[in-house]
């Protein structure tokens, strides 16, 4: 056979009517333009598919209810407007309406200090809310304070930092010591930014301190404050569970966080942060804890619309969340 | 065959030719290739300058370069993201989005038109902070702190948490909202509250704007209109 060919290929060429490499030419030409055509196709069609899995959410809202008042401990919240807990005059307010729960509120950002030490809380506020920028080598992660401590860390039952500060020194389960508000805070550093902790005494730390300090003047000393940390959510009468968590999350977080929960970027900037994986907060954080996540979620999500999703809702997308794998806690990691 | 391929190498590798050809060729199949890409924004440039039988040019309405109109409040399009405005013309033709001016227009294009459209003003340079200091007026500093800190007393989060920093909006879901007129951020803000407009997802827009004054709308839709360069989101 191959013996044919090649004397059909010499014959060929000695007429020298015909060059038998065009077949081979027009061979390759053939596949090369199959291939930049199909190329081509493959990646409109890609283009298009990722346009479509981002389903335009409205097809289905979620709920109407958003706009019915939270639960008992948010509503305390909204009626601080009505009896705001100022300047120290913690008791007026509460002793009056009884059951309902004074919110302290701390001071508008306009009345931050001229001068050095307002320079420190400025420079607080911002590490606070672009940690990306003003703590850089602090960080490992693409987390930003203002993630989980919202409105600047001034929104009660968002941790804000207003009621931490007053609650330290305080002697920590997690390290087993009498932790500084410093020490706090490196924690934070440590686990919830995956980073290291700024050093003690670090323009960072002071920062931190000084706008911790500023937000809180007029708040009692070692008294717990209402709005302090996350809300307590009771217990969920269904255990939580994962698949109904990710049909919660995706029903409600993923327009935000993204289908992969790994946030969203503009600009190469997160807008909205990585949930799990290596540019979230690692296994030591807090958030880590399903009952911390939930009382968040309850309380703070979807951003400006808390309080819609149910208590069980809430576990079950806090146990989602926390099902995916993360940087690990750095103590499990000492030799 | 081995040997043929062999032959074949052997033929083909002196005579250039035909490697000249073959290159010229592959090249030119290239080049078709991207520019089938562009055939998209092409038509979209199109239909966005000249119309279609039965649709208005849109830049009779939205200017040259899709920079709006401010007095009439008809929105910029120029550096929008393509799957935003893909979902509105959608929305117009279906009637989810009711706007009499777009319903007519929406309607009259095909799937793949919209699409078009859409790509082209995608393409166009998004808004830019203008190089004039911004104005500093109580109202307008108002709309700052809606802009970049919300009301979180009433638990209204920052437009630009959303929106991202300057407001220039994150794909495909959040729209850029700076450099919009004001009278048509005001219009829209208005009509999230009063139901005029519900297309937006899982409520996200609705439950901000009813949490707005009407004062408090006039200076944010101030303040958007043109955004300080300054002004970071968190």
């Amino acid at each position: 056979m191959s013996n044919r060919i090649q004397d059909w290929f010499a014959s060929q060429k000695q007429t020298r009517k015909f060059h038998p490499s065009w077949i081979v030419m027009v061979v390759v030409i053939t596949l090369a333009v199959a291939t930049v055509v199909w190329f081509s196709t493959q990646q409109l069609e890609k283009d298009l598919a990722q346009e479509e899995t981002h389903p335009s959410a409205d097809g289905a809202p979620l709920t109407t209810g958003h706009e019915q008042p939270l639960d008992a401990s948010l509503q305390g919240t909204q009626a601080s407007s009505d009896a705001p807990l100022q300047n120290g005059t913690p008791s007026s307010g509460q002793a009056e309406s009884g059951l309902q729960r004074a919110v302290f509120v701390p001071p508008d950002p306009d009345s931050i200090p001229a001068g050095e030490f307002g320079d420190a809380i400025r420079l607080g506020r911002n590490i606070f809310n672009d940690t990306q920028t003003y703590a850089r080598a602090y960080v490992g992660n693409g987390l930003n304070c203002v993630n989980c401590h919202l409105d600047e860390g001034r929104k009660a039952d968002s941790a804000p930092l207003w009621a931490a500060y007053v609650m330290y020194p305080a002697y920590r389960q997690k390290n087993h010591k009498v932790n500084s508000y410093e020490d706090r805070l490196s924690g934070c550093f440590r686990f919830s930014m995956n980073g290291k902790a700024p050093p003690p005494g670090s323009k960072e730390l002071i920062a931190l301190t000084s706008y911790s300090f500023w937000l809180a003047q007029g708040a009692p000393t070692g008294v717990e404050l209402a709005g302090r940390g996350y809300p307590n959510l009771e217990s969920p009468a269904q255990t939580p569970d994962i698949q109904r968590g990710q049909a919660v999350f995706e029903a409600n977080c993923a327009i935000c966080h993204g289908a992969d929960g790994q946030g969203t970027q503009a600009k190469g900037r997160y807008v909205f942060p990585p949930l799990w994986g290596r540019n979230s907060f690692n296994g030591g954080a807090g958030m880590s804890k399903d009952s911390n996540a939930a009382g968040f979620i309850k309380a703070n999500m979807p951003l400006g619309q808390g309080g819609i999703l149910s208590n069980q809702q809430a576990w079950d997308v806090a146990k989602f969340m926390n099902s995916h794998s993360r940087p690990p806690d750095p103590r499990t990691l000492k030799q | 065959m081995h040997r043929i391929k062999a032959n074949c190498a052997k033929l083909m590798l002196p005579n250039e030719p035909l490697v000249r050809i073959c290159a010229l060729i592959g090249l030119l199949a290239l080049a078709l290739g991207s520019t089938h890409v562009n055939a998209d924004e092409a038509a979209g440039a199109a239909l966005a300058q000249k119309g279609a039988p039965g649709v208005l040019a849109c830049v009779a309405c939205h200017g040259a370069k899709g920079e709006g109109q401010a007095a009439a409040g008809f929105p910029r399009l120029a550096g929008q993201n393509q799957a935003y405005l893909e979902k509105q013309l959608q929305n117009f033709a279906s009637g989810k989005r009711a706007n009499p001016q777009m319903a007519p227009i929406a309607s009259g294009l095909k799937p793949e038109q919209i699409k078009a459209v859409a790509a082209y003003y995608a393409g166009l340079p998004e808004w830019k902070p203008a190089t004039a200091t911004s104005p500093s007026t109580p109202e307008y500093k108002l709309g700052e702190i809606l802009a970049t800190k919300g009301k979180w007393r009433d638990g209204m989060p920052a437009c630009f948490a959303c929106h991202a920093a300057g407001g220039t909006g994150v794909a495909p879901h959040f729209p850029s909202i700076a450099g919009q007129p004001r009278n048509y951020t005001a219009a829209q803000l208005l009509a999230w509250q009063s139901d005029l407009r519900s297309n937006d997802p899982q409520n996200l827009m609705k439950s901000v704007a009813v949490k707005l004054t009407k004062a408090e709308i006039a200076a944010v839709s101030l303040y958007l209109e043109n955004p300080a360069a300054t002004g970071k989101g968190e």
